[in-house]
């Protein structure tokens, strides 16, 4: 590796060694306070850096990864994002955990997975960035190690994403004894010159282990299996994570390489997306339904709403590559804000996941119950939100592209999701309150500059709900400009 | 920059209102009605400004335009207008908002503050509607207008509002997700022609679209106006949220947000898709008759005075579609003026429903009964707004109705007759309501205080207007008239003559600008 390499990796080695950093302080017996400070620092760190990057230009690094606006883009969004989540972990753990130092450390290895996720152009770097990603998951799900649910949804996690990570790898081994490269330029190079995946067993054996794979990891039917029971299971903000960070940098993988499926509508690989797109919209949102829990009926929200990302995906044309951009951007946004507020609900003894634990919750908190109403609101696409352009984006995408009865199983999906946030809107607003979990303030003093990270937190994800629900055009020319790049 | 203000300036009373009501629930009242009253002094101006460009159609039909653009990645700006039409709406908007402030002062007690900021968000985002002409902003307002709505019911509403809420939420939600569906395929074809990808809805009339687009994609706009208006299979959400609204709530959806579907039809749907809407024209005239006959004979059938209310809206929105798929002249005009009268008369009714529920606290016509022995007054008051629904001459409902018939017996004989007899299912309802609420029997138990001095000045003020327009509708006729007759020569001309039209006579020759009944005589062809 040159030195010119060195430098355009500086957002990895800065995101390497804030993780080091933070977990050497740890050996101090540091304040969680200074430990969240230095985390801050690493993630601010790494962001500075990508400008450093980006001023280069696109490059090229090893075989492996590349860093080109597209990545840098998508690079900022995570590391933005899980920053937020330190702020949401800050008080969090703070009412529960005395020595969470590690917990930081697995934060930031795991933003580093995700980077390294979006930066891959070889099954090598593929897998390696997904591995650390799963691994640092595996010990945050099951963090506040006294409670047997989150070791319950640890141990899950563990098994199905290691079962999964060998499909995975199969496939790679397939597909690599095949074509005899491990580039993922030219798997994708196959797909949109070769018509389709149909040349041969092995290939079409490969690639449908490839899709188990990137599916389970982005919790679509049928693979889906997991997130319910995850995302109850794991500490609200690393709910927060496996939904924004995990999912998303899996997504921008996804947009790059795999878009070479959209050029032949007729293709079986095409119909087999197409499949899970519908199949995820149906059944996330009408099981959803059902749920009588706030992170279990989130955890199928979030299966309908990658199946609306699947319909962008589909789609032809650099729109539906911005539309697919800026869906992400806006989940990312309300996904934060509705575990966050969770999270700022959740007391020492259990999260606060029952729909009746947000009866009344206007008379108590009403800019925390505003804020969430504006997230869900947001979810269920509402004009004046984010989430309303979101969906308009990944329409208009599917209407370019004439997927038609795509966007009828959209239409009416959503429909039925906007049953199930309405739920809750009314148990906060119009029903009367319950006993919480536990105070919802208590009394200890950094547990109090905890909320007030979280409140930070919240306050910023509804004002970007509505800017960019508002305005959204800076953000449109950004991602326009960045998926120019994009085959 | 009017219309700018206009809209903004309930969206900024709204936000005043709910700060101030945290302390003084007084004080968010007052602002709101200072807001509303404002707002009309305001339209009232731009009405005697204005008032002689009506005349000229040599401006262009819109006497007051903004444009710029918001998204311009994706097309989409921020071009808000009005013609004589969408002034009349907006009017009706700041009206009727101010009586739902004036009629809720005493019934909503709590949240004082939260519920105006939510009324008024309503109206500000109807204001938008009524004059938005990018799809997109006519989109955005549509479904925005939805969550304060939805909070209006479900938050202050009767006993099963919670219910009624979320169905008004999720009726209107699918019939608006397939119009965008509807907007957005007809944005991508524009662009394929043209290469300009704009939701300006001016540049979007010239589209061309084969038979079975624009078939389809009117369907799609039906959808979002059928829930609206509500055409009859699909109205099962009015009864329910009109009824278990607060009044506030009953007067903006029966005053306003239901005449959303009317408006977007004249304004949006047939010029949009003018073969296509004439093609179908049989099939929803007789939706419009069924809903007319069907909406008649369900007010009837009620025991709850406030649903039965609910099912007449039912009724003369029926009347409504049937002059929009007339589309000649009179018939629209009669549209108009029915949605105005509708807007008066059963806003009217539905205040009364309010009063008498807050001194009864039942809507249950059993339980009443010679009530005017004890409230001569409002039981006066009701019988003049059952009049006004029964289409009595000297009433503006009459006139509108009058009207609607007579353009419509120009294309449909069958259909026009059938509509008739909804004038004689009319009378029956509403003298029986007056009937057994305020003659028969007296109920013992039941003492009721007559009108105060506020909601006699209310109510009055909702006669007013439906005796001017009963009797003098000629200014009102004037105003629309220009941006009427300029959609009917969008409809008639802007589309190519369709393959299987050989009864469809050439109607460029025909269609003047004002008054003539151009639109009238192609429609017939058509129809037929």
């Amino acid at each position: 590796m040159t030195a010119a390499g060195v430098v355009t990796l500086l957002p990895f080695i800065a995101l390497t060694l804030s993780a080091v950093v933070v977990m050497l302080a740890g050996t101090f017996h540091t304040s969680h306070r200074l430990t969240v400070g230095l985390t801050l620092g690493g993630l601010a760190w790494t962001l500075a850096m990508l400008p450093v990057t980006a001023a280069r230009g696109g490059r090229q690094v090893t075989e492996l990864l590349l860093l080109d606006d597209y990545t840098l883009f998508f690079i900022g969004l995570l590391v933005l994002t899980t920053a937020g989540v330190v702020l949401l972990s800050y008080g969090y753990l703070e009412r529960r955990e005395s020595h969470p130092h590690d917990y930081y450390t697995l934060l930031l290895l795991a933003t580093l997975g995700g980077a390294t996720l979006v930066a891959s152009t070889h099954f090598a770097s593929f897998f390696l960035g997904l591995e650390v990603l799963s691994v640092s998951l595996y010990t945050l799900i099951a963090y506040p190690r006294l409670h047997a649910d989150f070791i319950e949804a640890g141990v899950k996690y563990l098994v199905l994403a290691a079962a999964t990570a060998a499909f995975l790898l199969f496939g790679m081994a397939l597909v690599y004894a095949e074509l005899g490269t491990m580039s993922l330029n030219g798997f994708a190079l196959l797909h949109v010159t070769g018509g389709g995946a149909a040349d041969t067993s092995l290939l079409v054996g490969g690639f449908v282990l490839i899709i188990v794979g990137i599916g389970f990891k982005l919790g679509v039917v049928p693979f889906h299996m997991w997130t319910p029971d995850i995302y109850q299971g794991a500490p609200a903000p690393v709910t927060a994570f496996v939904a924004t960070v995990s999912k998303g940098a899996m997504v921008a993988l996804l947009l790059r390489y795999f878009r070479g499926v959209s050029l032949n509508p007729h293709d079986t690989v095409w119909i087999v997306f197409a499949a899970i797109a519908a199949a995820s919209m149906i059944a996330g949102n009408l099981l959803a339904l059902l749920q009588s829990n706030v992170k279990r009926l989130l955890a199928y929200s979030s299966i309908a709403h990658l199946g609306y990302i699947l319909v962008a995906f589909l789609a032809v044309g650099r729109t539906a590559a911005v539309a697919v951009g800026f869906y992400l951007v806006a989940y990312f946004v309300t996904t934060l804000g509705a575990f966050g507020v969770v999270a700022e609900l959740s007391g020492a003894e259990r999260d606060a996941d029952r729909i009746d634990d947000y009866r009344g919750l206007a008379a108590r908190r009403p800019l925390l119950a505003a804020t969430f109403a504006l997230v869900l609101f947001s979810l269920a696409g509402i004009p004046l939100t984010v989430g309303f352009l979101g969906k308009f984006y990944v329409v208009n995408a599917g209407a370019r592209s004439q997927l038609w009865w795509l966007l009828i199983v959209l239409v009416a999906t959503s429909t039925i999701g906007l049953y199930y946030y309405t739920r809750i809107v009314v148990a906060m607003y119009v029903e009367q309150p319950q006993a919480l979990p536990s105070a919802p303030r208590p009394a200890r003093l950094g547990a109090i500059a905890g909320s007030r990270a979280s409140d930070a937190v919240l306050i910023v994800v509804a004002g970007l709900v509505l800017f960019l629900g508002i305005y959204p055009a800076p953000l449109i020319r950004l991602l326009e400009h960045v998926v120019a790049g994009l085959p | 920059m009017i219309l700018i203000a206009l809209i903004a300036w309930p969206f900024v009373a709204g936000v005043a209102a709910w700060i101030a009501g945290r302390r003084r629930p007084h004080v968010a009242r007052w602002v709101s009605v200072l807001a509303m009253g404002a707002g009309l002094l305001a339209l009232a101006v731009v009405w005697i400004v204005k008032a002689p460009d009506f005349a000229l159609s040599g401006h262009g039909p819109f006497v007051a335009s903004v444009h710029v653009a918001w998204v311009p990645q994706l097309g989409i700006s921020f071009f808000v207008a009005a013609d004589g039409l969408s002034l009349v709406m907006v009017t009706l908007c700041y009206a009727l908002g101010l009586l739902a402030v004036l009629s809720s002062w005493r019934e909503v007690t709590t949240r004082v503050g939260f519920f105006h900021f939510m009324l008024l968000w309503t109206i500000a985002a109807l204001v938008g509607v009524f004059t938005a002409l990018d799809l997109f902003l006519f989109y955005f307002l549509f479904e925005m207008m939805l969550v304060p709505m939805f909070f209006l019911i479900a938050l202050w509403g009767h006993e099963r509002r919670v219910y009624a809420a979320v169905k008004f939420f999720l009726f209107t939600q699918i019939g608006g997700l397939l119009m965008l569906v509807a907007i957005l395929a007809l944005y991508v074809i524009h662009g394929r022609q043209t290469g300009v990808y704009t939701f300006d809805y001016l540049q979007l009339l010239g589209t061309h679209l084969s038979m079975a687009t624009a078939t389809w994609l009117m369907l799609g706009f039906f959808a979002a106006f059928a829930v609206k208006l509500p055409a009859v299979p699909l109205h099962t959400w009015l009864p329910d949220a009109h009824t278990q609204a607060p009044t506030a709530g009953s007067l903006v959806l029966a005053g306003l947000l239901i005449k959303i579907g009317a408006y977007g039809m004249i304004r949006f749907m047939v010029p949009l898709f003018p073969q296509a809407a004439f093609r179908a024209a049989p099939v929803f005239m007789g939706l419009a008759v069924l809903g007319i006959l069907y909406g008649a004979v369900l007010a009837f059938a009620q025991r709850d005075l406030k649903r039965l209310v609910a099912y007449t809206s039912v009724s003369h929105m029926g009347f409504v579609l049937l002059a929009i798929f007339a589309w000649n002249t009179l018939a629209l005009q009669g549209a108009v003026l029915e949605i105005v009268c509708h807007a008066f008369s059963t806003g009217a009714l539905f205040a009364i429903v309010g009063l008498m529920q807050e001194r009864l606290h039942t809507r249950d016509m059993d339980k009443m009964g010679g009530l005017w022995l004890t409230a001569p007054r409002m039981g006066a008051v009701a019988l003049v707004f059952a009049l006004a629904s029964l289409g009595l001459p000297s009433l503006g409902n009459f006139v509108a109705e009058f009207l609607i018939l007579i353009g419509s017996w120009r294309v449909s004989e069958p259909a026009t007759v059938l509509a008739a007899f909804g004038l004689v299912a009319a009378t029956i309802y509403s003298l029986w309501l007056i009937q057994r609420v305020f003659q028969g029997r007296e109920t013992p138990a039941v003492t009721m205080p007559d009108l105060t001095l506020r909601e006699g000045v209310m109510l009055a003020a909702m006669a007013a207007p439906l005796l001017w327009l009963g009797v003098y509708p000629q200014p009102l006729f004037n105003a629309v008239r220009p941006g009427l007759a300029a959609l009917q020569q969008r409809a008639v001309r802007g589309a190519p003559p369709p393959s299987s039209a050989v009864l469809l006579p050439p109607p460029t020759t025909r269609a003047a600008p004002t008054g003539s009944d151009a639109g009238a005589v192609s429609m017939s062809g058509d129809a037929q």
